[in-house]
């Protein structure tokens, strides 16, 4: 086992982090107006957003890396996958209920269905909610490495499919806020969300790392255990939907 | 090419012989038209209601049948004397999704009239190309994908929650386009005698996209 350390740099990462975060929500307290006709509950925009953009390339980071492991076959690639993919889920959950939040706030309603970027959202996490079960229940290691990987590829090239037909079916759209050509956003409030996002993906990264660390160590540690007291005094590492 | 088409006349050939999955599903679209009647307490419906109610008994009588796709094929080692042939294993992918394209159809030959005649308003017959096209690339999807998460789900201990737990996510984009594109053809007024053709525009495109994507992974599912 090439003795990988993805603790390495993970301080200063963390610190970096901290700061970039600390900077932002600074910002968005201090530095970014007030909304003219929401008021204040409009700043969890900064979060709500940032949230859902890390969260959808997480996942299509996710199929990436899995496309690294059918190349491969190495297990470390299906390891990274798997983190990717979960760190985006947690990240999704909290992007769905932020915006809920702010959907009450400002529509009235805790969910609307007009908003298609909400509802693609919807689907995508229902997709990626299977993720789990599906390796829980292949219990052979390889090959649950091998269809993890798979459905890993066909969700991640279906998120941006599923946008553009969610968005195709409203006729009614909201005012983009966000578009490639720049977007509508006054240039103090641009300031901010840039540097909220960039914290939020450094945040991302950064836990990705810390798990990788933690997963990779545990398996050193058993591996170690294994050589030092044999094979028959370690207990059975139990059925879980994380690569070992 | 030749694979393929032995492959599936031996699927055809079983379900012939064991009657297994067809009349299940036409079964169970007839059940759900009467359980729609009773759920929505109406004598007919029309328009994007009708084409909705048609969509969604289609959608899960179809996953009856990807559920059951490779069941015969683990269960009674198919797989292993498939892998065991010197063959291309994209062979499988098309024999499976040609099966599972030409039982949507025949569940489609009976479901669609049984359709028009419990529940449909205006009469059947004006509609009827501009439902069979669109149609005709939804079953196209539903092959494709069904075919995909089949093959995933069928080597997992849970896969009938598996397959459906996929498949429906995956296929609602497919099926925003089926029930927007059959909606106007099925309205009692202003009927519309062709499809829109945006709609038929992008599930075109999402079947292509997926029948590439299915090509590219498939491969993988059959190794072992």
């Amino acid at each position: 086992m090439p003795s990988t350390t993805y603790g390495k740099g993970l301080r200063g990462l963390s610190l970096a982090t901290l700061a970039i975060i600390a900077l932002a929500l600074a910002l968005v307290f201090f530095y970014a107006p007030l909304d003219a006709d929401q008021g204040f509950v409009q700043k969890i925009f900064y979060i709500h957003v940032p949230l859902a953009i890390v969260s959808l390339c997480g996942f299509i980071f996710g199929a990436v890396l899995a496309a690294g492991y059918l190349r491969t076959g190495e297990r470390k690639w299906d390891m990274r996958s798997y983190v990717a993919i979960h760190m985006a889920l947690i990240f999704g959950i909290g992007g769905l209920i932020t915006g809920s939040i702010w959907a009450k706030a400002s529509w009235g309603h805790w969910w609307v269905w007009n908003e298609p970027t909400l509802v693609s959202f919807l689907i995508v996490l229902l997709l990626f909610a299977t993720y789990q079960p599906l390796r829980f229940s292949i219990e052979d290691p390889e090959r649950q490495s091998r269809y993890a990987s798979v459905f890993a590829i066909v969700a991640g090239a279906f998120v941006p499919l599923n946008f553009i037909a969610v968005r195709l079916a409203q006729e009614f759209v909201h005012p983009r806020v966000l578009t490639l050509g720049g977007g509508n956003l006054p240039g103090s409030m641009r300031l901010t969300f840039l540097i909220s996002l960039v914290g939020i993906a450094l945040l991302y990264v950064t836990l990705w790392k810390y798990e990788m660390a933690a997963k990779n160590a545990r398996s050193q540690v058993r591996r170690l255990r294994r050589t030092l007291l044999g094979d028959d005094n370690i207990r059975p590492a139990g059925r879980s939907a994380a690569p070992s | 090419m030749r694979t393929a088409l032995i492959l599936l006349r031996k699927d055809l050939r079983l379900e012939l012989r064991t009657m297994e999955t067809v009349p299940a599903m036409i079964l169970f679209a007839l059940v759900t038209f009467v359980i729609f009647h009773f759920g929505l307490n109406r004598a007919t419906i029309d328009g994007q209601l009708a084409a909705g109610v048609l969509t969604a008994t289609l959608l899960f009588a179809a996953m009856l049948g990807i559920n059951r796709l490779f069941v015969a094929e683990r269960e009674q080692g198919g797989f292993d004397a498939f892998l065991l042939a010197p063959v291309d294993r994209s062979a499988m992918l098309l024999a499976k999704a040609a099966a599972l394209f030409l039982f949507l159809a025949a569940l489609e030959v009976i479901a669609v009239p049984a359709f028009g005649l419990f529940l449909l308003g205006p009469s059947l017959g004006p509609p009827l190309p501009g439902l069979i096209a669109v149609l005709a690339l939804a079953d196209l999807g539903l092959a494709v994908i069904g075919t995909l998460v089949s093959g995933i789900a069928v080597q997992t201990r849970a896969r009938d929650l598996i397959g459906p737990m996929m498949g429906l996510p995956l296929l609602i984009p497919a099926l925003i386009a089926t029930a927007r594109g059959a909606g106007p053809l099925l309205r009692t007024v202003h009927a519309s005698s062709a499809p829109p053709g945006k709609w038929l525009a992008i599930l075109a495109l999402y079947d292509l996209v997926f029948a590439l994507l299915a090509y590219a992974v498939f491969d993988f599912l059959l190794e072992d």
